[in-house]
C-alpha cells in the first residue's frame, strides 16, 4: 500500500472510537439525505401523477376574440372610449387538421388529441344536470387521459349515439350500462337534443369531474356544438413533464394560438412543489454542513493527538504535502464508509416507511423513487464533504514544525 | 547520486552557525553562538554538555529539522541554505536517521512496519526484499522474535532497538541520537550503546550521540562538549578508536 493510504488507514484504526463516531455521523447524514430526497421525489411524482392523470399536459386553443376600440383615447382625455369585452363564443382552431399532422410528427409529444368540447345538459326523466360535453377520438384521447384504465363499468366506446359518463353523473341520473339519456346543447343559438346510450362509466378520481363529464364521438360533438368540421382544442401529452412550458411557448410563438401548459394552469401546485424542493435542499445543505463540521472537529483533535507521529514521519522525510494527503484521505475514507453504511440505513428506512405508510385500503401510499443515481450522487457528495472537512485539519498537520512536534 | 566532489567532502561542515529563537520579539534569545564543527564519515561522536547548552538545537540543525539563523551548513558538500523545503525533506530522509530519547515509534504499526516506514516514505510500497532487510535489521538488534509486535508490547530497551533499526533502514550516512539511553537502566543503556557502536564499525555509519553519561562518552571516537551554545571542548578519544 502506498505510504499515505497505509498511514491514513492505520491512524483511523488506531483511533477506533473516534473513527466510529464520525463514520456514524456521516452515515446518518447520508441516510437522512437519501431518505428525504427519495421521500419528497416520491411525494412530488405522486402528486403530479394524480393531478395530471385527468389533464392534458398542454392544451391548444383558438386565440381569444378581442374587441378593439374604433377610436384611440385622445391625449386631452376628452374622448375615453369604453370597450366592452366580447363574449367568447365556441370557435374552432383554424386549420386544425394540418396542425394535428404537424404535432403528430413532433418527437417531444407522446399524445395528440383534437377535441370538441362545450357545455350542455344531461336529462333523464325529471332530473337535469349541467355537464361538459367532450367529443373525442378514443384511441387518441386514451393517450392523453387513459379512460380505458379508469373505466368502472363498460367500455370506452363512443359511436354515433353512444356516451361514456362519469361515475357520479351515472349515480345522479340513475344510469347503468345500456341506459339512455338525453343530451341538450344550445351552442350557436339553436338548441340541439339527442338521445345517447351509456356504454361506459369512468372514475376520473375527482368527484367534480365525475359529476359533469360526458364523452361522445368527435363527429357527434361537432354536430351538437355547432362546430361542423371543427375542433375547439387540441390536447397534448409530452414525454418530459417539465419541458411542457417550454414546448407550449414554442408552439404559441409558432402558431399564434393560445397554448397553455399544465405548469401554467397549475401554478400554485408548481409553487408548492418548488417550495418543497427548496425545503429539502435546505435540509440537505444543513445536514451536510453538520457532517462536515463533525468530521472536521474529530480530525482536528486527531491532528493534535498525533503531533508526535507527524513529527517522526516528517523527520523520516515525509513532505508536508504527503502529511496533508494522509489527513485528506482520512476524511475521504470516513466519507466512503459512512456513505456505504448510510445507504444501507436509507434502504432500511425506505422499506420500513413503505410498510408503515399505507392508504386506508392497505395499498402503499405512494412509490418511493430510489434511483441508483441518487446513491451515486450522494456518495460523491459525501466524499466531497469528507475532503472539505479534512482540509483544515490536514493544513494544520502539514504546517506542524517537526522539531517542535518531536520535542513534546 | 553523489559526484566525486561531494564524495570527498566531509559529512557535516558547520561554519559560524548561530540559532536564535523569537527573532523580532522581546524574548529573542540566541541558543547557539557561532558553532564551527566538522563531522567526518564513519566517525562516532559524543555530544555532551549541561542541559540548556543547545545540544538538542544543534542536533535539530544538523538533522535539517530547523534552519540555522546564521552561518553556513554544508551536508555532504551541499550548502543547505540553498535547498528548497522539498529538497531538504528528501535529503533528510535519505542521509540522516534519527533515534530519539523517548523511542518515538509509531504506535499504530508493528516493529517490522516501523523499520519499513523510512523506505515507504522514500521509495514507495514495500518490496519483499525490503521486508527481508527490515526483518534482518530487527534480528541484528536482537528482536528476531518480536517482528510483529506493536510498540506497546515491547520494553523500553526493545523499543529503542527498533528505533535504531529504523534509523538504519535506508543505510544513512549519519545517525543522530538524542539521549538514546537517557530513559533506560544501565544494563539496557550499555546494550543499546554497544549496538550502535557495532553498526558504526560494520557499516561505517557515522553517529552523533547526545549523552549525559560520561561512561558512554568515554567509549566514543570523539567527544564534543557544548557549554552555553559554544563548543567548549572537542577532543579525540584515542582509547576508544577501533584498532
Amino acid at each position: 500500500m502506498p505510504f499515505e493510504w497505509l498511514v491514513a488507514v492505520r491512524f483511523l484504526r488506531e483511533g477506533r472510537f473516534q473513527s466510529l463516531l464520525i463514520i456514524g455521523g456521516a452515515a446518518i447524514g447520508v441516510a437522512v439525505v437519501i431518505f428525504i430526497t427519495a421521500l419528497v421525489n416520491g411525494l412530488q411524482a405522486n402528486t403530479i401523477r394524480r393531478v395530471l392523470g385527468t389533464q392534458a399536459h398542454i392544451v391548444v386553443r383558438p386565440t381569444e376574440e378581442v374587441a378593439r376600440p374604433q377610436r384611440e383615447a385622445e391625449p386631452g382625455g376628452l374622448v375615453m372610449p369604453r370597450v366592452e369585452a366580447r363574449a367568447q363564443r365556441l370557435r374552432s382552431i383554424d386549420q386544425w387538421q394540418p396542425l394535428v399532422a404537424e404535432l403528430d410528427a413532433m418527437p417531444a409529444l407522446t399524445g395528440v388529441s383534437p377535441m370538441v368540447s362545450g357545455p350542455g345538459f344531461a336529462i333523464r326523466g325529471d332530473a337535469t344536470k349541467a355537464i361538459a360535453v367532450f367529443g373525442v377520438d378514443p384511441p387518441r384521447y386514451d393517450r392523453i387521459v387513459s379512460l380505458s384504465e379508469r373505466l368502472v363499468q363498460g367500455a370506452f366506446r363512443v359511436q354515433a349515439s353512444e356516451a361514456v359518463i362519469g361515475k357520479e353523473l351515472a349515480q345522479d341520473l340513475g344510469l347503468a350500462i345500456g341506459d339512455r339519456f338525453r343530451l341538450v346543447t344550445a351552442e350557436g343559438g339553436t338548441t340541439v337534443a339527442e338521445t345517447f346510450t351509456v356504454t361506459g362509466i369512468v372514475d376520473l378520481g375527482v368527484r367534480d369531474l365525475n359529476r359533469r363529464s360526458v364523452y361522445i364521438a368527435f363527429r357527434t360533438a361537432q354536430a351538437m356544438l355547432a362546430l361542423p368540421g371543427g375542433a375547439s382544442q387540441i390536447d397534448l401529452k409530452v414525454a418530459a413533464l417539465f419541458d411542457a412550458e417550454r414546448i407550449a411557448q414554442g408552439l404559441e410563438a409558432r402558431t399564434g394560438l393560445t397554448v397553455e401548459s399544465w405548469m401554467r394552469t397549475n401554478e400554485q401546485l408548481l409553487a408548492a412543489l418548488r417550495a418543497q424542493t427548496i425545503t429539502t435542499s435546505t435540509i440537505r445543505v444543513f445536514v451536510s454542513a453538520i457532517v462536515v463540521l463533525g468530521i472536521a472537529s474529530v480530525l482536528v483533535v486527531s491532528v493534535v493527538q498525533k503531533r508526535r507521529e507527524i513529527g517522526i514521519l516528517r523527520a523520516m522525510g515525509a513532505s508536508r504535502a504527503r502529511i496533508q494527503r494522509v489527513f485528506l484521505l482520512q476524511g475521504a475514507i470516513v466519507a466512503v464508509i459512512g456513505s456505504a453504511v448510510g445507504m444501507a440505513l436509507a434502504l432500511a428506512m425506505t422499506v420500513v416507511f413503505l410498510d408503515v405508510a399505507r392508504n386506508a385500503d392497505g395499498t402503499p401510499l405512494f412509490e418511493l423513487h430510489v434511483s441508483p443515481w441518487l446513491f451515486v450522487g450522494t456518495a460523491l457528495g459525501a466524499i466531497v464533504c469528507g475532503l472539505l472537512a479534512a482540509y483544515a485539519p490536514a493544513q494544520r498537520a502539514a504546517a506542524l514544525d517537526p522539531a517542535q512536534a518531536i520535542r513534546i | 547520486m553523489r559526484n566525486e566532489a561531494t564524495a570527498a567532502a566531509p559529512l557535516v561542515e558547520l561554519a559560524g552557525v548561530t540559532k536564535r529563537y523569537g527573532t523580532g520579539t522581546e524574548v529573542e534569545t540566541e541558543v547557539l553562538h557561532g558553532i564551527d564543527l566538522v563531522l567526518r564519515r564513519g566517525e562516532f561522536t559524543a555530544l555532551i554538555g549541561p542541559s540548556g547548552s543547545g545540544k538538542s538545537t544543534l542536533l535539530n540543525l544538523i538533522g535539517l529539522l530547523e534552519p540555522p539563523s546564521g552561518g553556513s551548513y554544508r551536508l555532504l558538500g551541499r550548502e543547505t541554505a540553498k535547498l528548497s523545503e522539498a529538497e531538504l525533506t528528501r535529503l533528510r530522509g535519505r542521509t540522516i536517521g534519527f533515534v530519539f530519547q523517548f523511542h518515538h515509534l509509531l504506535p499504530a504499526f508493528t516493529a517490522t512496519e516501523n523499520v519499513l516506514m523510512p523506505g515507504l516514505v522514500a521509495l514507495g510500497p514495500a518490496t519483499p526484499e525490503r521486508r527481508d532487510a527490515a526483518r534482518g535489521l530487527l534480528a541484528a538488534v536482537g528482536l528476531g522474535d518480536r517482528l510483529d509486535y506493536p510498540p506497546r508490547k515491547l520494553s523500553g530497551g526493545q523499543q529503542q532497538r527498533v528505533a535504531i533499526a529504523r534509523a538504519l533502514a535506508l543505510s544513512p550516512e549519519l545517525v543522530l541520537a538524542d539521549e538514546p539511553t537517557g530513559n533506560l537502566d544501565t544494563h539496557s543503556a550499555d546494550d543499546i550503546f554497544a549496538l550502535m557502536r557495532a553498526f558504526n564499525r560494520e557499516r561505517g555509519t557515522a553517529f552523533l550521540v547526545v549523552t549525559h553519561d560520561p561512561r558512554l562518552a568515554a567509549r566514543c571516537d570523539r567527544v564534543v562538549e557544548l557549554v552555553d551554545g559554544r563548543i567548549a571542548a572537542d577532543r579525540p578519544n584515542d582509547a576508544a578508536r577501533p584498532r
